[in-house]
């Protein structure tokens, strides 16, 4: 297998899906000659041509309805929003409409539109710019929402959610598009929807995703030389949301804690902890601790910043917290 | 015109006009729940520029759909049925008054959050410019949408990627309560169109002949591939905006001056007056009308609820 980075995994999936089915476009701001503001759809301009690698004024409301448009009539769009933090100036067009339609008349047509974006804080950007609001998405029954932790999921993923007649909220994370991962050559798939435990352990279990699936593995190395030894399961999507691995887990280590890179209140971890008790309380040796973001709009302030985010540190400590 | 198409536009507005009035009864049985939100004193404009696509040209509307639907062949019983919530209604009683779609008639929806539906215009739009074929999207919204957003978004849009789009704002004078000079920088809506270079006109929207004509002619320019075209056709609803108006914010003066204008009976004189049907005739359109709008109440009324175990059908396509 090769080692690519998350950005060529995600670039490699959205090329080999524009050339097996010429119904898939792209669509954006700075998507085409620029070659995307993280450079993941570099040179498709060129190759795809600006019919199918289409340029958007800066309107996400438009870019998200216009794929939403295009996906009732038989198209399959990907959209990029630059930023989740720009998710909101589409808001109605992602939890109103692509997420309702399908319902709302019936069934009688499908939606098959991904909206790839990115979340996460660390680089520096400042309040607006930092965000991590997947939990605010994964509220809305009717939208899928999608966020790999690794360049082999982001592959699987993507092409399963182009291939989905869902919408489909892909959450890619600014700060892992550098990292790299081994990613099987050619076409491959994940599903959506199944969680998957990265990494196997007997002592605790820790339920993450994204950008926290690194920091999680980073301290359990840490753990691991004081003989701790640790289960992660990556959720993957957020919904549908795959539990069974995660409370299969608990039920094996009677142990947990979530980490998570949003604010705690009403999080992921809050649903996640809810349904570890809903379905394993007697499990449980020690109450499931959670690990989030502090709860403030995230400074610009280096030290600051990172004294907001969850750390290895602050993951360490949870974990002896439950043992 | 043909007699024979002269009469169908005219049993439509008065089929609309009647099912309107019985929707009102309906909602005050408790019949009809939620918002209603009736289109008696609009009939013209949807009539009219409706009868004027062609089969392949789409069709998007807001929330006050009714009289769309009719007009795009959706049957009075399949909307009745879904102003009752009922299985057969034609979004399965899923979506209501504000949410009738049929797409194999290419009406894609009654959309019910102010202009959001526009965005999505320049998609359906796009699906027609992406494949090469010659289908117009004809995006029909209120007065009351051009001040959100989204309306400036999609038609700046429509014109950058030159869509296939005919925009057509009905402006009846109010969005909701609030009078357009009173929300709107400019009063003559397709003012805004100009500021995008989109090429517009305007049509007095109680005349379904004038509307058609216009149509007819807009939607060919549309299709000859010269992008988008906005059409503002004034009108006036009778009606409060939704059943739950208090109408403070006109007086019956100006109601009862509008009624005059009435598009029914404005169009029944200029049958008459230019003698493309009787009195006789246009009666029998009238009791055609009735006796298909009864029949449908009484479809409608026996039709069955949606059964409880498919709440969660239709919530994603992919099993």
């Amino acid at each position: 297998m090769a080692k690519i980075t998350m950005r060529e995994a995600i670039s490699q999936a959205l090329w080999e899906e524009m050339e097996r089915d010429p119904d898939v476009f792209i669509l954006g701001e700075e998507v085409g000659v620029w070659g995307g503001s993280y450079a993941v759809t570099k040179g498709f301009y060129d190759h795809f041509g600006g019919e199918r690698v289409r340029d958007t004024p800066i309107s996400e409301a438009a870019i998200i309805g216009a794929a939403i448009g295009s996906a009732m009539t038989g198209l399959r769009p990907v959209a990029e929003l630059m930023t989740i933090n720009f998710a909101f100036s589409a808001m109605d067009h992602i939890v109103n409409e692509a997420a309702k339609l399908h319902y709302m008349f019936g069934g009688q047509f499908i939606l098959p539109l991904v909206i790839r974006t990115v979340g996460g804080g660390g680089r520096q950007l400042g309040a607006t710019h930092s965000q991590s609001p997947d939990a605010i998405f994964a509220h809305f029954p009717g939208l899928k929402v999608v966020a790999p932790g690794t360049a082999q999921d982001a592959k699987g993923l993507l092409k399963s959610a182009i291939r989905s007649n869902d919408p489909v909220l892909f959450i890619e994370h600014a700060t892992l598009y550098q990292v790299r991962g081994e990613v099987p050559e050619g076409d491959f798939t994940i599903p959506i929807g199944q969680s998957k435990v990265q990494r196997e352990g007997r002592d605790v279990t820790i339920v993450t995703y994204s950008k926290m699936l690194e920091t999680s593995t980073k301290a359990a190395d840490e753990l691991a030389k004081e003989g701790i030894q640790v289960e992660i399961v990556d959720l993957r999507s957020l919904r549908p949301l795959d539990m069974e691995p995660a409370i299969e887990s608990f039920k094996k280590t009677n142990r947990a804690v979530i980490v998570e890179e949003g604010w705690r209140s009403f999080g992921v971890g809050a649903e996640v902890e809810s349904r570890l008790y809903e379905a394993a309380f007697d499990y449980a040796d020690a109450p499931i601790q959670r690990v989030a973001q502090k709860e403030v709009p995230l400074p610009y302030n280096r030290n600051l910043e990172q004294l907001a985010l969850p750390q290895v540190e602050d993951v360490i400590q949870a974990v002896k917290e439950v043992l | 015109m043909e007699k024979k198409e002269t009469l169908k536009l005219y049993y439509q507005m008065v089929l609309i006009r009647r099912m309107e009035e019985t929707a009102a009864q309906l909602y005050q049985q408790g019949k009809i729940g939620g918002f209603l939100h009736l289109y008696i004193g609009q009939e013209a404009v949807s009539t009219g520029l409706i009868s004027a696509r062609q089969p392949q040209d789409k069709v998007i509307t807001a929330y006050r759909d009714h009289g769309v639907a009719i007009n795009c062949g959706i049957s009075i019983k399949s909307v009745i049925a879904e102003l009752l919530g009922k299985a057969t209604g034609c979004s399965q009683g899923r979506g209501g008054s504000m949410h009738m779609a049929d797409v194999s008639k290419n009406f894609w929806g009654g959309h019910a959050i102010v202009g959001a539906h526009l965005p999505i215009a320049t998609g359906l739009a796009l699906t027609d410019k992406y494949r090469g074929s010659n289908g117009v999207t004809i995006c029909m919204f209120g007065d009351g949408a051009t001040n959100i957003g989204y309306f400036h978004e999609a038609i700046n849009l429509s014109k950058v990627w030159n869509l296939p789009i005919l925009w057509v704002c009905e402006n009846n004078e109010y969005g909701m309560g609030t009078a357009v000079e009173r929300a709107s920088a400019v009063s003559e809506i397709r003012q805004k169109a100009e500021g995008y270079c989109i090429p517009n006109d305007h049509v007095d929207g109680m005349d379904v002949l004038k509307v058609r004509q216009i149509a007819l002619e807009a939607i060919e320019q549309v299709r000859k591939g010269n992008g988008p075209f906005f059409l503002e056709v004034n009108t006036y609803r009778f009606r409060g905006h939704s059943m739950g108006d208090p109408e403070r914010y006109r007086k019956a003066e100006e109601v009862k001056k509008w009624q005059e204008e009435d598009p029914i009976g404005i169009f029944h004189g200029r049958i008459i007056a230019e003698g493309g049907a009787t009195a006789d005739e246009l009666e029998a359109v009238e009791q055609r009308a009735e006796a298909d709008l009864e029949a449908a109440v009484q479809f409608a009324e026996s039709s069955p609820e949606p059964a409880p175990e498919t709440l969660f059908d239709h919530i994603y396509a992919d099993s």
